[in-house]
């Protein structure tokens, strides 16, 4: 059958997928194209932006400016850091919720998961109440004679934050392939006479594998253009990408600056996505033999 | 009962607490009596609850968010019911396209999306409009509803709608008294989750609010960078309790455990 007569086919698909197409158009593939453009524009401070005057200035910047790429490897291994947090309290949280009892599971698991839906704003509030000079932290340090830390407005505080706001993500897909794991493997390795570290090592772990990987992939991602929390929680001083981005648009009114380091974050966070993703196909494939 | 070990069960403990620990002290200061930001040691106070009801500007935010979220969540159901029907119920060229870039927004970063549109809506001249964001919110949120009805569309046995059809039924006959009802739970999760997720929306939303079109937790963030009283910690506990209000709904139609785990 031909591409035409399929289309024809295909007709009322394409009917029913119209509205969200417009809209999808309109606000997705435009402005980002639309930005893509600005981020080529030159600006000026007097004159504001030039939009028929192009320039890679911007993006000259962004590479050669320590302030620029100071930030965006602040960013990288806060992301990263916060990444490896959450594997490793993630994967064996969610390891132990799946071998608990009925009642409690559910409880826990959505005890713990619906954080994820309560306004990122309020979570980064509680934690600047526990992390202030005089929070709650701090209240407790000096009840026990110690004295007062500076917490709040420290690379600390955002990470702290981060993985609190991470940690479901990283849990969820942890979960998701333990579900699939086969409990009787487990109990033959054991009654076989392995040692629960050697059945944790050949058989929990590889198995849940692909559910660390993509939870990363989402955490790191995720965390590499959070706004909220370091915005909140890092003050004036300890800068990431967003709240870099933030400032050029709505404080520096620089907005090819601004679209530039947008740009480059999209960019980061795509190739990164796409290489990982690559990076299991590569791994499975080699461990299936294919 | 329990497999775990008393070391895995104290781990399991910290985890929890620490996963409760900032939304429970943020529920305990909103009733405090002092002016600062304290736990309340000696009783339990309503004033800071008070101080919020008297700030007009956070109540105009306040019903601007829920009309946005209202509003957006509806039309984003609207939207995706019928292009998840399309991806799973028809063939076409572009079919896979189509599914990739509706569900694209979840890994785009707001903040980029918000600048994007931004620069769109200042060439448009309509920039701070409630319409507009009530446009950006629906983009925004539109994957999570299509997600859901996509995996309740895919999940239904097709036998009845066959048999429908053989009998003659028109496709809007179909559709409402067939395939809608074999959705229904997938488009009111959907459309929940979607409340939910514009509700809390903020950083999208700051580039692309006026003072007159703010939201509430533009508001609270901007609130939060000036100055932190314990009104901040009555608005968040409201925030919270609103939230959980929704989940338990949310857990009724569609089960809390489908959604977060995605269980089906």
């Amino acid at each position: 059958m031909s591409l035409l007569s399929e289309m024809r086919q295909g007709g009322r698909g394409y009917w029913l997928s119209a509205p969200a197409l417009a809209l999808y158009i309109g606000l997705l593939v435009l402005p980002l194209g639309l930005t893509l453009v600005l981020s080529f524009n030159v600006f000026d401070y007097q004159v504001g932006v030039k939009s028929d005057s192009y320039t890679l200035a911007n993006y000259m910047a962004v590479v050669t400016d320590s302030y620029f790429y100071e930030i965006f490897l602040r960013t990288f291994w806060i992301s990263a850091l916060v990444t490896l947090l959450c594997v490793l309290i993630g994967v064996p949280e969610a390891y132990i919720l799946s071998r608990m009892g009925t009642p409690w599971r559910s409880i826990f698991l959505i005890l713990i998961l619906t954080p994820l839906l309560i306004s990122v704003v309020v979570r980064a509030f509680g934690w600047s109440l526990l992390l202030g000079a005089d929070g709650l932290i701090n209240q407790v340090i000096q009840f026990m004679g110690g004295r007062p830390v500076k917490l709040l407005y420290t690379p600390f505080a955002v990470v702290i934050a981060l993985v609190h706001v991470m940690l479901p993500f990283m849990i969820i897909p942890v979960w998701t392939s333990l579900q699939k794991l086969d409990p009787t493997a487990e109990q033959a390795a054991l009654s076989l006479g392995a040692s629960q570290a050697k059945v944790m090592r050949l058989i929990v772990l590889p198995q849940v594998m692909p559910g660390v990987l993509s939870g990363s992939l989402i955490v790191f991602g995720l965390a590499a253009s959070s706004f909220a929390i370091p915005g909140l929680l890092g003050g004036r001083r300890l800068k990431m990408v967003a709240t870099v981005i933030y400032d050029q648009y709505l404080s520096e009114l620089n907005w090819p600056m601004g679209a530039t380091l947008a740009v480059a974050l999209l960019l980061v966070n795509l190739l990164f996505m796409l290489s990982w993703n690559r990076m299991i196909e590569g791994r499975y494939k080699k461990t299936l033999g294919e | 009962m329990s497999k775990n070990g008393p070391l895995a069960l104290s781990f399991h403990a910290l985890v929890v607490i620490f996963m409760m620990a900032p939304l429970v002290v943020v529920c305990l200061v909103a009733f405090t009596p002092e002016n600062t930001l304290s736990l309340p040691t000696t009783h339990f106070s309503l004033r800071w609850f008070k101080a919020v009801f008297e700030r007009a500007d956070f109540i105009d935010s306040f019903y601007n968010s829920l009309t946005l979220a209202f509003v957006s969540a509806t039309l984003a159901t609207l939207i995706a019911v019928p292009a998840a029907l399309a991806i799973t119920r028809h063939t076409f060229p572009g079919r896979n396209f189509f599914n990739a870039l509706f569900l694209s927004p979840i890994i785009i970063p707001h903040l980029v999306l918000g600048v994007a549109m931004l620069r769109l809506f200042a060439l448009m001249g309509v920039n701070g409009s409630f319409t507009w964001l009530i446009f950006a919110h629906v983009l925004v949120i539109t994957p999570y509803v299509l997600r859901l009805v996509l995996a309740a569309a895919i999940g239904i046995d097709r036998s009845a709608e066959h048999a429908a059809e053989s009998l003659g039924a028109d496709r809007f006959t179909l559709f409402r008294q067939i395939t809608l009802p074999m959705i229904l739970p997938g488009v009111a999760g959907g459309w929940l989750l979607a409340f939910i997720n514009s509700f809390d929306e903020v950083t999208l939303s700051i580039f692309v609010t006026s003072p007159a079109t703010q939201t509430l937790p533009v508001r609270m963030y901007v609130y939060a960078t000036e100055s932190i009283d314990p009104m901040m910690a009555a608005v968040s506990a409201l925030v919270i309790a609103l939230t959980a209000a929704t989940m338990i709904l949310l857990d009724r139609v569609y089960g809390l455990d489908r959604v977060l785990v995605g269980k089906h």
